[in-house]
């Protein structure tokens, strides 16, 4: 389409074409390669459990009984809990860093730095969790079973390594997508919106929370759930830390498990049906995974057109 | 400009490459993937047979049993490494293997409770541990056979493994061997549902884990506890007696069967440790290398015997004299497949 537009017959941009088509097609084709793969080493679990797979309590690979629940239930309270401490804390920060506090330089410094918490391999946040975070959930943990033990949620025996333990350290790691993907929609706040609210005589406190943030509220809510998708997937540093108990529990100081903790942890060593129902749950945190993202994609999408309409309709 | 800078630099790559090819190329490659437990030991075996033998290039990957079995099953590697061998037990070993045990080692129960250098538990104690029926450690069960030390009143922290491994298969079939509760219950594995407890990957996970955790007792091998300081319990053997797990408690028990096909479940000498387990490497009966079959048996010939002294000072047991013997026959039985010498 691009090519006829530009008018040119020429060979190299025809040349260039088939090249970017043939890279563009082989990214869908293998990634519905990789999903059929899946789905057919996990079919002997599927056949045999069906739906009862995602309700079944146990993994119990010594009587062939597998069940997800304990490791789905553990994805979405860790991923949620670090969502519930990264974003106002990403939100905050994206808040700083979009308005003029500071002088461009230093802005554009601690950005730099807050992105930079992106590039640290997981395996590091892994063993910075081991030597930082376990040792103050610990300690935190067993004065919070002491006191708060008859909630569910507090309940003991404290390990160190915990579902809190994780999110934690989850938080960190998703803090870099909140922040970005948020100040971008706050710096995308037309402009003529912000000098409204200064010329209506908003302070800058009124200006940031009556204006700019409702406008820019559809892109950090893209950025929570590009952010929650990042924190599903996580495998390494969660393996590390979360405890990797096979049972379902609902305290937040007991070891459990996720599904790509899971994997990370059972696959080398499986065998047969176990295989296959390990195949079943990456189809599963695939689907997962891909639907959270396919929201936060339509959503940021969304924001744009909205603001879009708005500079048309002035 | 450029050009002229790279082709030196191209030349001398490119010589690089031709020299290593060249001077591989009289070399026997043998590949191999398995359990984790015996790698230490396997990588100074082929260190030290890199010594002896520098036209045989042995590589052992620490993938993992079941990926080792796996691999074998499809050719690709020239042999495997299990701890765990018996077809009911979890891994079925294909036709056309030959099963050689290599080496010995002994589990131990790992603890971290601060002052307390020594600890007996009796057999009653350590399977209700397991279990989850015991929770604290001044439960009477646990002081009355420890009157000499007094007990801090602590939770216990169940400490074991979140992958398979053949560490688990080792503790699980002695457990379910003496213990009707815990073969109905949990049952004998290499990688069972645990009803208590938190989990760490690999030996050295299950160590950081008890290291981290006051309270804690998990199992790991013997040679992992020692090097990384972790003391751990005398248990009881089924003749009544607390036996520390040493290589000579477990070369005791390692000799009381005479079997090569299992590990022993429960040895009932006076002196032996309860938890043993014997490490096997698996190889075809036949291989279509004449040269690959002679390296092959070159280098676990080595293993069977100056191989086994390196065994103590890692850790592990060495295999009993008498197995030796009986498993170096059953070597020879390893051959390649006769044919036409045309050339």
């Amino acid at each position: 389409m691009k090519k006829k537009k530009k008018g040119g017959g020429l060979s190299r941009p025809d040349w260039l074409h088939a090249l970017c088509w043939t890279a563009a097609v082989a990214t869908v084709a293998l990634l519905v390669w990789i999903v059929l793969e899946i789905f057919s080493q996990a079919l002997p679990s599927i056949r045999k459990f069906g739906l009862r797979f995602f309700v079944h309590v146990s993994w119990d690979p010594n009587t062939d009984r597998f069940g997800v629940l304990p490791f789905l239930v553990g994805t979405i309270i860790s991923s949620v809990l670090a969502l519930l401490i990264a974003l106002p804390l990403g939100v905050a920060i994206a808040i700083f860093l979009s308005e003029d506090f500071l002088p461009s330089i230093f802005r554009q410094s601690i950005r730099f730095i807050i992105e930079l918490l992106a590039a640290i391999p997981s395996v590091v946040y892994g063993l910075w969790g081991i030597a930082v975070v376990i040792p103050i959930v610990q300690r935190g943990g067993n004065w919070l079973s002491n006191s708060l033990g008859f909630i569910p949620l507090f309940q003991g025996p404290v390990f160190g390594n915990s579902m809190l333990a994780a999110s934690l350290v989850l938080a960190l790691m998703i803090l870099p997508t909140i922040t970005a993907v948020s100040r971008t929609a706050l710096v995308d706040v037309p402009k003529t919106l912000r000098e409204g609210a200064y010329a209506l005589g908003a302070t800058r406190w009124e200006a940031i929370f009556g204006v700019i943030l409702p406008t820019a509220t559809p892109g950090i809510v893209a950025a929570t759930v590009l952010a929650l998708g990042r924190a599903m997937g996580e495998t390494m540093a969660v393996a590390m830390l979360i405890g990797n108990s096979t049972r379902l529990t609902f305290s937040l100081l007991s070891p459990a498990g996720t599904l790509a903790s899971l994997l990370a942890n059972q696959f080398a060593e499986a065998e047969g049906l176990q295989v296959s129902s390990l195949m079943h749950a990456a189809l599963l945190l695939m689907l997962l995974t891909l639907l959270v993202n396919a929201t936060g994609e339509i959503i940021l999408r969304r924001t744009q057109r909205i603001i879009v309409k708005i500079v048309k309709i002035r | 400009m450029k050009f002229p800078l790279l082709i030196p630099i191209w030349t001398a790559t490119l010589s690089l490459v031709v020299a290593a090819f060249a001077s591989t190329e009289k070399q026997i490659f043998l590949q191999g993937i398995g359990a984790s437990f015996p790698a230490p030991l396997y990588q100074r075996w082929i260190a030290e047979f890199r010594e002896i033998r520098p036209d045989i290039e042995v590589n052992y990957q620490a993938i993992g049993s079941g990926a080792g079995i796996k691999a074998l099953k499809r050719g690709i590697v020239d042999f495997a490494a299990s701890d765990a061998i018996a077809s009911r037990e979890g891994v079925a070993i294909p036709k056309g293997i030959v099963t050689i045990p290599v080496i010995g080692g002994s589990v131990v129960l790992g603890y971290n409770l601060p002052g307390i250098t020594s600890l007996r538990l009796s057999r009653k104690a350590y399977i209700d541990i397991f279990l989850g029926k015991i929770t604290r450690w001044n439960d009477p069960s646990i002081a009355s056979t420890n009157c000499e030390v007094t007990l801090p009143n602590l939770p216990i922290l169940v400490v074991t493994r979140s992958d398979g491994s053949g560490t688990t298969f080792a503790l699980t079939r002695h457990l379910s061997a003496i213990s009707q509760d815990f073969k109905n219950a949990i049952g004998a594995n290499k990688s069972v549902a645990w009803p208590a407890g938190v989990a760490g990957k690999g030996n050295d996970g299950v160590t950081t884990l008890i290291r981290q955790i006051p309270g804690a007792i998990g199992y790991i091998e013997y040679s992992y506890a020692v090097s990384s300081k972790v003391t751990f319990p005398e248990l009881q053997n089924k003749s009544g007696n607390f036996v520390r797990a040493t290589p000579a408690s477990g070369y005791a028990a390692l000799s009381s069967i005479s079997s090569s096909e299992g590990s022993p479940t429960d040895p009932d000498g006076k002196e032996d440790y309860p938890i043993v387990t014997f490490s096997w490497l698996l190889l075809y009966r036949t291989y279509e290398d004449a040269e690959k079959s002679r390296a092959l048996k070159a280098f676990v010939g080595y293993a069977l015997t100056t191989g086994q002294s390196f065994a103590e000072k890692l850790g592990y047991v060495p295999l009993p004299s008498l197995m030796v013997k009986k498993t170096r026959e059953k070597l020879t039985s390893v051959n390649s497949k006769p044919r036409p010498a045309v050339e």
